[in-house]
């Protein structure tokens, strides 16, 4: 017997009384510390583009704004936000079933080929052989490594998905846990189940197109191209969509002790999720020839709604399950006494309550808008898009994941914040920047203003083009925004950064709970009843609350809706 | 609690009001179902992807015929066509310019192929922000007629190169 | 005592991963990917007239 194997194999958290097994919980922590290294990168050039658009500055020169959109698509959307749900998927597949990883040797494997992946297209595209921006669309051609980059990275996070599975299958078979699987983890399972589909799409794109680029093979269909690629493009984030709903639950468990009112609703939303999603990858080809109105109507109706449905389901159970939570604790004074008395202060929370708010409000009511057949006349290739997908993937998922950044420090990196002031309010800080860029781009996108474009000015045209003056103040926004949201984003790397190698360790004892101790006790009570009550709902208990907020979401959602279909009517008739 | 395993039957339906919502949100999506299919029918403006296979040469043989025999004048070098009402019109994307310049007449419904014989592009007319993708080696048709008067600009809106900002066009109705 | 109480169906659906994994993968391949590549493969030769 060796030392290593004198190690426990998992240490039992001072906080939840649940098992951290030792192997998940280190690829849990590479791959988050990874993740926020992308984060990083995609940030610099993110700020870069902000003060481009914001046409009265117009900070970079136009190969470097493009060379700056390719680095920062391909950082935000693939490597900070997918090395973050590959650390998820290891916690909830390990900790959440009480089972050990299926395969520590997979782990290190799928590491080396992500993160080897990850480094090559970034030198590649900061080298100044990949302006091809993230979607690559051929006959648009990249330097073979940015292709392979990619390839690489998506075969490693594959090979996590299937450890995954394999994790779920010895634990079921081994017994070391008894009934269902928990919520999160069936969310997460959704979101693997998502992200081997997404995968396997970017592997039948990327290697035709890789092979074409080193000159093996003839061309590649463009129209092919797009529709494969986007299956892997849209498809990638619905697994954000899913991995962030788990969170959510996740984190209201955490911080309000919440529990799902039913888990039929809340299993059979993920269940549609499963089922009909994916479909969503057609609203990039829309307006595209080739394919025909059936195909489109059908696959961007993600099969008649059913999974705009399933997240107009969790949009409600989740602030519902917080609603029920409060009132237990006693917080029962009007419709809305028990919003007020939410741990607004635990960045935890508030992070999380901001992603539900500015991903239903914001992201869904646009996305589903601007995804439907005709609508996407008025939207496509226009700055309206990139303001519906940053309402979603940043403003929902990457806000969702600092959430969750400030209890997965302290419980699995088991250090504590420094200056917990400043991380109280970096949530509100990088939400409200979101927010304001957000709206800036689906203003400006309303007047036609392309997304993707260096000069809106269209400087050294032959025939000359430009926009009404409020289309600029809109991109002014847009920079104002991007600012904001930057500072917000330096606080939280900084903040977890320093936590993370420099933080004051709390191993052997709890985390030092974000919320007073009055609501921490209230909160831990909670969650204890929970654990012993398991398998009683709680729909008895009335959520006025909620209802008159999902009324209003409704009611906002049909006058953006109907407003749409009225702009689209006024323009020429067209087939 | 979500972080903890559900024992023994938990499967049943919804009741009180998140019945009442999943209820109301269904009610919503089967809405929204509809509108599209019947917009289809009944809306005046559809994308349906009219497309036929080409190769970038013969498009670019017929689009310059097309501006020989339909040629009626020039602005800053570039050639201004109309099209017979209720005719065949061409338009070429290319790094980086939308040609010709076309001359429409309100009113009428007019063929247009639109086609790019190097990247992809996008078509978008302002500044009433219709958008159409342009594929290399697709022939895409729209059926369209105009239904307002006066200069209207072509602009790209998918990336296409460095001189992605440069690519403008124009369409002239009366 | 014995009697093996088994979950309704509806649950022992949700607790199937390989099913859902089965179903998930399959229904967007046909629905998207099949159908849609089938759309561009049927696509006639242009005539320009």
């Amino acid at each position: 017997m060796n030392a290593t194997q004198a190690i426990a194999k998992f240490r039992t958290c001072k906080t939840t009384g649940l098992r951290v097994f030792r192997n998940a919980e280190f690829f849990t922590k590479v791959n988050a510390v990874l993740a926020v290294v992308f984060l990083l990168v995609g940030a610099i050039a993110a700020i870069g583009l902000a003060l481009t658009r914001w046409t009265a500055v117009h900070l970079l020169g136009s190969v470097y704004y493009y060379r700056m959109l390719t680095l920062h698509g391909v950082n935000m959307l693939v490597f900070w936000i997918i090395f973050m749900e590959m650390g998820i998927l290891y916690f909830a597949c390990t900790t959440l079933l009480n089972s050990r990883l299926f395969s520590k040797m997979l782990g290190w494997i799928s590491l080396a080929l992500m993160g080897i992946g990850a480094l090559m297209t970034n030198y590649i595209i900061l080298a100044g052989q990949a302006d091809v921006l993230l979607t690559s669309y051929v006959p648009l051609k990249a330097h073979p490594m940015f292709y392979l980059g990619i390839i690489l990275f998506a075969v490693g996070a594959l090979i996590v998905c299937f450890n995954f599975f394999a994790t779920l299958y010895i634990a079921k078979r081994d017994e070391t846990y008894e009934g269902s699987m928990p919520l999160v983890t069936f969310g997460a399972m959704a979101a693997a189940i998502i992200a081997v589909l997404a995968l396997a799409h970017g592997a039948a794109a990327l290697i035709p197109t890789f092979m074409w680029s080193m000159g093996w093979i003839g061309p590649v269909d463009p129209g092919l191209y797009r529709l494969l690629w986007w299956g892997l493009g849209h498809m990638s984030q619905q697994i954000n969509v899913c991995a962030m709903v788990s969170v959510w639950y996740f984190m209201g468990t955490m911080t309000t002790g919440a529990k799902p009112l039913n888990e039929t609703v809340c299993r059979g939303a993920f269940l549609l999720y499963i089922l009909f999603i994916n479909l969503a990858s057609a609203h990039h080809l829309l307006v595209d020839p080739g394919v025909g109105p059936g195909w489109k109507i059908w696959n961007t109706s993600y099969a008649m709604y059913l999974a705009v449905l399933a997240s107009m389901i969790h949009g409600y159970t989740v602030p519902a399950s917080l609603e029920v939570a409060q009132r237990r604790k006693g917080f029962t004074k009007g419709i809305f006494g028990w919003f007020s008395k939410l741990p607004w202060k635990d960045p935890g929370f508030s992070a999380v309550m901001l992603s539900i708010i500015i991903f239903g409000f914001m992201g869904g009511i646009t996305g589903v808008t601007l995804g439907t057949e005709q609508i996407n006349i008025i939207a496509h290739n226009t700055l309206r898009i990139p303001g519906h997908f940053h309402a979603t993937v940043v403003g929902g998922t990457s806000l969702a994941f600092m959430g969750l950044a400030y209890y997965l420090v302290p419980l699995i990196f088991q250090k504590e914040f420094y200056l917990k002031g400043l991380a109280r309010i970096q949530p509100y800080v990088f939400g409200g920047g979101i927010v304001v860029m957000s709206l800036g781009m689906s203003f400006a996108g309303s007047y036609g203003v392309p997304r993707r474009h260096w000069d809106v000015d269209f400087s050294g045209s032959i025939l000359s083009a430009g926009f009404d003056p409020i289309a600029h103040v809109m991109l002014g926004l847009v920079g104002i925004g991007g600012i904001i949201a930057f500072l917000g984003l330096l606080l939280f790397i900084g903040l977890t950064v320093a936590t993370v190698f420099f933080g004051r360790s709390n191993e052997g004892r709890p985390m030092e709970s974000w919320q007073d101790e009055h609501s921490t006790r209230m909160k831990d009570e909670l969650i204890e009843k929970g654990y012993e009550e398991e398998g009683k709902d709680y729909e008895h208990i009335k959520t006025p609350g909620t209802l008159t907020v999902v009324i209003i979401f409704l009611l906002t959602f049909a006058v953006y809706y109907f407003a749409n279909w009225k702009a689209l009517a006024d323009l020429w008739f067209v087939r | 609690m979500s972080i903890f395993s559900p024992v023994g039957n938990w499967f049943k339906a919804p009741t009180g009001t998140e019945r009442l919502w999943v209820g109301l949100a269904l009610t919503w999506c089967l809405i929204m179902s509809v509108t599209m299919p019947y917009w289809h029918f009944k809306g005046k403006q559809n994308s349906t992807g009219e497309s036929y296979k080409v190769e970038a040469s013969a498009f670019l043989d017929r689009a310059n015929q097309f501006i020989e025999s339909n040629k009626v004048g020039e602005e800053k070098g570039v050639p201004i066509v109309e099209p017979s009402p209720g005719g065949d019109a061409y338009l070429v994307g290319e790094m980086w310019r939308w040609y010709p310049i076309l001359k429409l007449k309100k009113g009428q419904t007019y063929r247009l192929h639109i086609s790019s014989p190097d990247l992809q592009h996008g078509f978008s007319l302002l500044p009433m922000n219709m958008n159409f993708h342009i594929l290399p080696g697709y022939d895409h048709v729209l059926t369209i007629t105009p239904t307002s008067t006066g200069d209207f600009e072509i602009i790209c809106n998918e990336f296409c190169g460095i001189g992605h900002h440069m690519m403008t066009g124009k369409i002239i109705v009366e | 005592m014995e009697e093996e109480r088994k979950p309704p169906l509806g649950q022992r659906i949700l607790d199937n991963m390989w099913l859902l994994l089965a179903l998930g993968l399959a229904v967007p391949t046909i629905s998207y990917t099949l159908w849609g590549i089938i759309e561009l493969i049927s696509m006639g030769d242009a005539t320009l007239p």
